[in-house]
């Protein structure tokens, strides 16, 4: 933990137009967790336009210090190893935003929200995007876009994936997906209707509303 | 000189310069060593105005060689209150808005009873009649002092390392009564090296023929050795190899080589003796003694069977841990682990480790980040308490 302890803090801070996202899918005065909580922009949200009774967890120490000091209630961990430590359904949400790619071990991980909260949100890059397929279909080189701004060395994202493989882990696991939402490049919401496949190939991102 | 050194200690033992809570036959301390306390006294301070709901009030709780006198000048010594760096008017925790109470722990040497007290049977100081004091038994006197202010529930309880084990006991053993709880560079149990350091010290204390089996003052003597000594040993487990080296490294002491014997050569040397040396004169031998037995003792978990999750079962609490990366003492892990626990308790708790090079006696000093933390939590607390700013 310690050597991980680095000055990166939760992963991807180009772009969270995810945050809103998520913040729909909480009812007000809800339990929340967010794991990964880098610096504290979804809690802040949450606390106020939704009275969550909200905690954090986050692996930057620098993150948790700037969290603290604003008046949120978040400790240092890592989502690796620090969730075994939560009671069975000790949170009505556990929200996991843009750090399912940067764990070690993502099926535990998520097998661990499951269990730790009532539902489980988990946003994250979709790895199916275009732009990405295209940079290594014609480049033949590791994408580096404005959602993902990192060169394949000093990447914090070491499990990539894309929408389809988080819904097959999703049923490995026995999680049902009570809610689904793909955002294009432009933080746009993808028409329901479409079929798997459009959302794999045109969502940038992916919010998903689980529980088991 | 050595006698009316012993005469003053004594003095503020009994009779202390700060206001005294008296308790008489029929409210003795019920102490964990099977016996009863009684009479018995607290001596404490206060600062700022208790408000009409009685809301907002802090206790905060000190260490080891600490005192009531967190925020005002020492009596005893005539230096700044230790805590005045955090805690006055216009400071983070601003006593202008909060009521803050501090208190003397039982087995203490500043005016609640402890071994340098005068013994009501005997009207001689109890020495080492004294039962055996617990951080547990230290709380409970607080919480009659509490009660006799009439405060239904701390808006926090604060303190630092055995100052912090306070804080961890009366969030577990009331924890109605505390909205609150901030304990900095502490654990939930002594660790078998912190045994071994005290038990160094208590052995330096006893080994200095002063000491007379603590019945000095009887002597016309103190322990003055052999507490310095114990002060030296403790002082170095205080700060962290890389502080050391930064303000001292191998400098020689007014000297311009080494002079072939056992004069204090080195700066550290001559830094650690004056240490041991301004100690005995503000601390009672015997009281050293209880002080550091009461946080050997000190495991949280041993009380529920092991676990420590079940010593916050159901708890309210909202806790705000600090520890320091160079505390060597109380290292970060034991803060974890009290995290951990209560996680799985599924109490509210944040957690700050602050990077500094200043070791366990970082909680003391000016740190910035800690500083900000403390603001933080009790600025988000005081909003959920519904205190105005």
């Amino acid at each position: 933990m310690r050597q991980a302890k680095g000055e990166t803090m939760s992963v991807n801070h180009a772009q969270r137009v995810d945050l809103e996202v998520v913040a729909d899918l909480i009812p007000a005065q809800s339990r929340v967790l967010d794991v990964g909580s880098g610096d504290g922009l979804l809690l802040e949200l949450l606390q106020a336009t939704k009275q969550v009774d909200g905690r954090g967890m986050e692996l930057s120490q620098r993150g948790v210090n700037e969290c603290v000091a604003r008046g949120l209630s978040v400790i240092q961990g890592d989502a690796d190893k620090d969730l075994e430590f939560y009671p069975d359904k000790g949170f009505d949400f556990v929200v996991l935003s843009q750090t399912l790619q940067a764990t070690r071990n993502p099926k535990l991980v998520l097998d661990e929200l499951l269990r730790i909260g009532k539902h489980a949100i988990v946003s994250f890059p979709n790895f199916g995007h275009w732009r990405v397929r295209l940079s290594l279909f014609l480049d033949g080189r590791m994408p580096v876009t404005k959602d993902l701004p990192y060169s394949w060395y000093d990447t914090p994202n070491i499990h990539f994936c894309t929408i389809r493989d988080f819904v097959n882990l999703c049923d490995e696991l026995g999680a049902t997906v009570e809610k689904a939402t793909a955002l294009d490049a432009n933080g746009q919401k993808i028409g329901l209707s479409m079929p798997w496949w459009f959302w794999n190939f045109f969502g940038q991102q992916a919010v998903f509303l689980l529980k088991r | 000189m050595v006698a009316l050194r012993a005469k003053r200690t004594n003095n503020e033992a009994d009779e202390p310069s700060s206001p005294v809570l008296r308790f008489g036959a029929d409210k003795p301390l019920k102490l964990d060593a099977g016996t009863l306390l009684s009479p018995f006294q607290i001596a404490y301070k206060t600062y700022g105005t208790l408000n009409e709901a009685r809301s907002n009030a802090i206790l905060v709780c000190h260490a080891l060689t600490g005192d009531q006198h967190v925020a005002s000048t020492n009596p005893v010594t005539g230096k700044p209150g230790w805590w005045e760096v955090l805690i006055g008017p216009g400071r983070i925790i601003d006593t202008s808005r909060f009521f803050v109470i501090c208190s003397n722990v039982i087995g203490g040497c500043l005016g609640s009873t402890g071994p340098a007290s005068t013994n009501p049977a005997t009207g001689k100081p109890y020495g080492l009649d004294l039962p055996i004091i617990t951080i547990r038994d230290m709380v409970r006197a607080q919480l009659m002092l509490v009660d006799h202010f009439g405060i239904e529930k701390l808006f926090s309880v604060l303190g630092g390392s055995m100052g912090g084990m306070q804080v961890l006991q009366w969030a577990s053993s009331y924890p109605e009564r505390v909205f609150s709880a901030l304990p900095i560079a502490t654990g939930a149990r002594h660790s078998s090296q912190n045994i071994a350091f005290h038990e160094v010290g208590r052995q330096a204390v006893m080994a200095d023929p002063d000491w007379h089996g603590g019945k000095y003052f009887e002597h016309g003597k103190r322990p003055e050795k052999g507490l310095a000594v114990a002060r030296m040993a403790a002082h170095i487990t205080y700060l962290s190899e890389a502080a050391l080296h930064r303000k001292f490294g191998r400098n020689l002491q007014d000297r311009e080589a080494l002079t072939f014997g056992f004069d204090a050569d080195f700066q550290i040397e001559s830094y650690l003796r004056h240490q041991g040396m301004t100690f005995v004169d503000r601390f009672d031998a015997n009281s050293y003694l209880y002080m550091t037995r009461a946080m050997d003792y000190f495991d949280l978990a041993a009380d529920h069977g092991g676990r420590l999750a079940d010593a916050f079962a159901g708890n309210k609490t909202r806790f705000c841990l600090v520890s320091f990366t160079s505390d060597w003492l109380f290292p970060t892990e034991e803060s974890r682990s009290v995290v951990h626990a209560l996680n799985a308790a599924g109490a509210s708790v944040s957690f700050v480790e602050i990077e500094t090079d200043r070791g366990h006696d970082a909680f003391l000093l000016d740190e910035p980040e800690l500083f900000a933390a403390i603001n933080g939590f009790i600025a988000s607390a005081a909003r959920a308490r519904g205190l105005s700013e």
